[in-house]
Order: C-alpha cells, then sequence, then structure tokens
C-alpha cells in the first residue's frame, strides 16, 4: 500500500510511504477526503516525508487537500516537509497559506488540539 | 560512473522513477543533498510538462566533467505541438492548460541553465544544467590520474 490511513480518535493519519505519481496523489485527495465523512474526522494529519519531491503539482494538491477536507468539516496539518524539499519549494510562486505544517507528528497532535479545541481527546 | 541515463516519458507514473534517477545520478556526481532535490524536483516539472503538452516523450541525463566544474545536464524532447507563447508560458505566475504553469519557470529557478526550443512542426526540447564546482582535493586527484 503506498499510503497508510490510520484514525486515531477524531483524527485521520495519511503516511505516505513511498514516492506517488500524480494520479495517486489525486486519488489519496479522493480518498481522504470520502473518508473525513465517513468516520466523522475533525482532523487530518498528512506526513510527506516519503515523498522525493514536492513539486507544483503535489504543492498545490496538498493545498486542495485541506482546502477540500475543511470544506468537509476537517482541519490538515502537513508534516515531515524535509529540509532540501522546503528549498525546493520556495523557488515556486505557490500560494501555501492553505498548508498549515508542523515538523513532527507530536507537534501535528498538538496543533490539531489547538485547532479542533480538544476534540481529538473528548474521544480518546 | 554512468555519463548518460534516459528515461522514457509516456504518462505521470514515469516521473517517479525520472526523478528517482535524476537524483542517484547528482549524487553520484558529487552534488549536495539539498542540489538533488532541486535538480529532481525541476526534472519532474519538465517530465510533467511533457505529459501534459504532448503526452511522450524522453529524457536524457548526462553527466559531465569540466577542469573547474561538474554539471548535470538534463534534455526533455517530446514531439508535441510545440508550446504557444512560450515567452509567455516562462513568466511568473503563467497558468496555462490543466493550470500547470507554474512548471516550466519554477524549473528553470530551479536549474543555472534553462533554454525552450519549441516549434509547432517539430515539437519542444527543453535543455537545462546544474554546476557545481570541483573543489581543489578533486583537482588533486584528478591530476594525479592524469600524471599516473
Amino acid at each position: 500500500m503506498s499510503v497508510a490511513i490510520l484514525r486515531q480518535g477524531d483524527y485521520l493519519i495519511a503516511s505516505i510511504q513511498v514516492d506517488l505519481s500524480d494520479s495517486q496523489v489525486l486519488e489519496l485527495r479522493d480518498e481522504l477526503s470520502e473518508r473525513i465523512g465517513r468516520v466523522r474526522a475533525r482532523g487530518l494529519i498528512i506526513d510527506v516525508a516519503a515523498l522525493d519531491v514536492i513539486d507544483s503539482f503535489v504543492a498545490r494538491s496538498l493545498g486542495s487537500i485541506a482546502i477540500t477536507a475543511r470544506l468537509r468539516g476537517a482541519e490538515t496539518v502537513i508534516t515531515g516537509i524535509e529540509p532540501d524539499v522546503a528549498i525546493a519549494m520556495v523557488q515556486f510562486d505557490l500560494d501555501l497559506a492553505p498548508l498549515r505544517t508542523a515538523l513532527d507528528l507530536d507537534e501535528a497532535l498538538s496543533l490539531l488540539d489547538r485547532l479542533t479545541q480538544g476534540a481529538g481527546e473528548d474521544e480518546a | 560512473m554512468r555519463h548518460e541515463v534516459r528515461v522514457p516519458i509516456s504518462s505521470d507514473a514515469d516521473l517517479v522513477p525520472a526523478r528517482a534517477e535524476g537524483r542517484a545520478l547528482a549524487r553520484e556526481l558529487g552534488f549536495s543533498q539539498t542540489d538533488a532535490t532541486l535538480i529532481a524536483t525541476a526534472i519532474s516539472e519538465i517530465a510533467r510538462n511533457i505529459v501534459v503538452h504532448a503526452r511522450s516523450g524522453e529524457l536524457v541525463m548526462t553527466g559531465i566533467q569540466q577542469p573547474h566544474r561538474y554539471g548535470l545536464v538534463i534534455v526533455a524532447s517530446d514531439a508535441g505541438p510545440g508550446i504557444p507563447e512560450i515567452d509567455t508560458a516562462l513568466e511568473r505566475g503563467h497558468t496555462s492548460r490543466r493550470s500547470l504553469g507554474l512548471g516550466l519557470p519554477g524549473a528553470r529557478r530551479l536549474m543555472d541553465e534553462f533554454e525552450v526550443e519549441t516549434d509547432a512542426a517539430k515539437g519542444t526540447t527543453v535543455t537545462m544544467t546544474k554546476w557545481r564546482a570541483r573543489d581543489e582535493l578533486e583537482r588533486l586527484r584528478a591530476r594525479r590520474r592524469e600524471r599516473a
């Protein structure tokens, strides 16, 4: 499986396992949007450390996943952007505003707890 | 050291091996991890450009050595319909069909040299190069090898 999607309380954690093709990125967007509704997730964490690069397409897709998730009632936090990948991302004139990021899973979880006012802990 | 790597491009799935091959060749040529990522990102953009505008084409990546520097040259060629208004396509923030317009200007900024030849009859060829200086130690080793 190229992306492992786990559920923790009110949150979904999508951990990308291998570098993805463009089609797989779009499939992930659709899959996450559907799952958010199905499990009534309030938060979504996407770990992108396994992606070889974050080019203009992937960056835009992550932004559209975040916006789609918000329309479905969930906040999104991206983790695992490596330093060299971040340096490359700066070269594109991308609107990175929809992307909330955290350095690791712990930080992402506490950020989501703040964003959703502890909704994730209520169920746990 | 491999000196030339060819990657045929005919679908978005081919971008994955293209990025990996480019990164591997960059590392073999002694580029830093960061430069290898910049190169792999630029490769991803121009390979996607082939898929979107021409459906299929080819990437040829070549390592070159000069007295004071190493280079990685990437040539992306296709026999597609060409890119109309190429100057506009290379401007910052330009968006084209399927809004992939950030690709070419982004790739240009990631590389040291970047050139596009496009023609409705012949298709499009993008040639881009990243350089890295050879340090003193590498030059010394090269001189010793020549003497030996």
